[in-house]
């Protein structure tokens, strides 16, 4: 099993979604997060006195998958998420050792 | 004793018509004060935005009582004082007000509207020390500034000479220094504006800096809240200064329409200067630009023609778009910029009364005419005398109440509770929850045929 975690910008979570359940994915978590990558942050200004905002506001969307899928599903994100412009985010996969679905106690890829 | 001085100063029977629109008028002016708060509360941190809004909404109770007790009578009581200040015992517990006359209106309908004034007065000041006062010292100092510093200042400029009593304020009526030359300050420009400006100078040097002022981003949490309270100044200033006639007629219907010249001049004001300095319009110069308009037409409104207030407007609003950069420069933490927009404004349009005051006014044929008009320099003078006067006075008594305050009670929140935020540390309380992700997103469809292949159960989620 893998953990696919993605960082995304916040407007593209629905389309992300729905094309993750599209592919089959049953369920995720979504955080609300900030951070930056090489585009830096953005400059605001008030009452004439500039700030620099460094944190951007992003979406964490984390979901466990079986082996076989995890390629597929960054690939279905990447495609998704992909604005073409600074800022789109990252997709990273690690490997789980165990998962259990609390209801049930079921273990493995039974309880994804 | 004031009896015989009511029973001089009006007719018996008050005019129906003038006593809606000053009670009508109050009660405008009251909202403005909650106004004050969300136009405050927005500028602030998400840390302490209820400690912000609570500092104006105190001055709601705390003035609002202290007003009957002996605020009234301080500022509109009998003068035995040439000018200085009302007897605060004469009308204590507002005794004898409620059955007289004033001009048209009933007492009490005065007592109402000039309350009010007082209210906003004070939570005016609060704006400059945003995020770390101590909530009960600062409630103690609205008692205490509203006693010293305020109601004798409205007493200057609002008691006028045979109207709630024989004799008023020396700023009205050309007293003291002005050799029987009156200032014009219409509704507030000095009493309230350059008062609450020159107060909140003081406190902010008292309190000192916050932590981290200039290198901490501070930004301003909610400019949403900070627009609708700047909507809903500007529609209780219409109350502020066309109430200010104390009547209903064509004094009050001028006052208004220069009320809002000025205020779209100041917020166009703004936004060039931004634009041309910054590359951009914000919403927050708009919003200010407004504020700064009504504070500067304020003493002005009744005394300067349809054209002489789009000049004070457009002149506020340009100038105090740049007076509100001054802090940085100078390094003084008047965190929501009390000085900048009310100082500034207030001298502005008390100023430029010298220079455009017109018998095209709504104050009409008998106003003195300033600078541009012919009247030479003689209304310069006066409002020049008046404004720095007060100024000054509210400045070094401010700062004196202020250090007693802070070397007795401490004005200023330990370091700790400031970086954790004075809404939990003062008030136990949060203003936003956020413990929930998000409002909602669209429903989507489940589809019947996931192209995935590998999926060996059903899932009744």
């Amino acid at each position: 099993m893998k953990l696919v975690t993605a960082i995304i910008k916040p407007f593209k979570l629905d389309e992300v979604k729905e094309a993750l359940e599209t592919y089959g994915i049953t369920g995720m978590t979504v955080s609300e997060v900030s951070g930056y990558g090489r585009q830096r942050g953005h400059s605001e200004v008030y009452r004439g006195a500039e700030y620099t905002v460094d944190f951007v506001p992003k979406i964490r969307l984390e979901a466990v998958v079986e082996d076989l899928d995890a390629a597929s599903v960054v690939d279905v994100i990447v495609k998704t998420a992909q604005t073409g412009r600074i800022g789109d985010g990252k997709v990273w996969v690690v490997p789980i050792d165990d998962i259990v679905r609390v209801r049930t106690g079921e273990r493995g890829e039974g309880a994804i | 004793m004031t009896l015989t001085s009511l029973a001089m100063a009006a007719p018996p029977t008050p005019n129906s018509g003038d006593t809606a629109w000053v009670l009508a008028a109050a009660a405008l002016v009251l909202f403005m004060t909650p106004g004050l708060a969300l136009f405050y509360g927005g500028m602030v941190r998400t840390k302490s935005v209820l400690n912000m809004m609570m500092m104006s909404f105190i001055s709601m109770g705390t003035i609002g009582v202290v007003w009957l007790l002996w605020g009234y009578s301080e500022a509109f009581g009998a003068d035995s004082s040439g000018g200085w200040i009302g007897n605060p015992f004469d009308h204590f517990g507002l005794h004898g007000v409620l059955t007289a006359t004033y001009g048209t209106i009933p007492g009490p309908a005065f007592v109402a509207f000039q309350v009010v004034f007082a209210i906003i007065a004070v939570a005016l000041v609060s704006g400059a020390i945003a995020d770390r006062a101590k909530f009960t010292t600062w409630t103690v100092f609205t008692v205490v500034w509203a006693t010293i510093v305020y109601f004798p200042a409205a007493h200057w400029v609002f008691a006028f000479n045979k109207f709630a009593a024989n004799t008023g304020g020396w700023i009205a009526n050309g007293g003291f220094f002005l050799h029987g030359h009156g200032a014009y300050d219409f509704a507030g420009g000095t009493a309230i504006h350059i008062n609450a400006g020159a107060a909140g100078l003081a406190l902010a040097l008292v309190l000192g800096k916050r932590l981290g002022f200039g290198r901490d981003p501070m930004r301003p949490h909610n400019i949403t809240l900070v627009m609708i309270g700047a909507g809903i100044l500007w529609f209780g200033w219409f109350g502020f200064n066309a109430g200010s006639a104390l009547s209903a007629g064509p004094l009050a219907a001028g006052v208004w329409v220069n009320t809002l010249g000025a205020t779209a001049a100041a917020m166009l004001g703004w936004l060039v200067v931004e634009r041309l300095r910054d590359g951009h319009f914000t919403s927050l110069g708009a919003a200010s630009g407004v504020v700064a308009g009504l504070v500067a037409i304020t003493p002005a409104c009744a005394t300067v023609t349809p054209i002489g207030s789009l000049i004070v407007g457009v002149v506020a609003g340009a100038v105090c778009a740049l007076a509100v950069g001054l802090k940085f420069k100078l390094g003084f933490d008047d965190s929501l910029d009390v000085v900048g927009v009310h100082l500034v404004g207030g001298l502005i349009g008390t100023l430029l009364i010298g220079l455009l005051a017109s018998k095209g006014s709504p104050n009409g044929s008998g106003t003195q005419e300033g600078l541009f008009y012919g009247g030479g320099f003689l209304q310069l003078g006066v409002q020049a005398g008046a404004a720095f006067f007060v100024l000054i006075f509210s400045f070094v008594v401010t700062y004196i109440i202020g250090w007693l305050l802070h070397k007795t009670m401490g004005f200023r929140v330990d370091e700790q509770d400031e970086a954790e935020g004075v809404d939990q540390t003062e008030h136990a309380e949060t203003a936003y929850d956020f413990g929930n992700l998000f409002s909602g997103s669209r429903i989507g469809h489940r589809p019947d045929h996931p192209i995935r292949t590998t999926n060996k159960e059903e899932v009744d989620a």
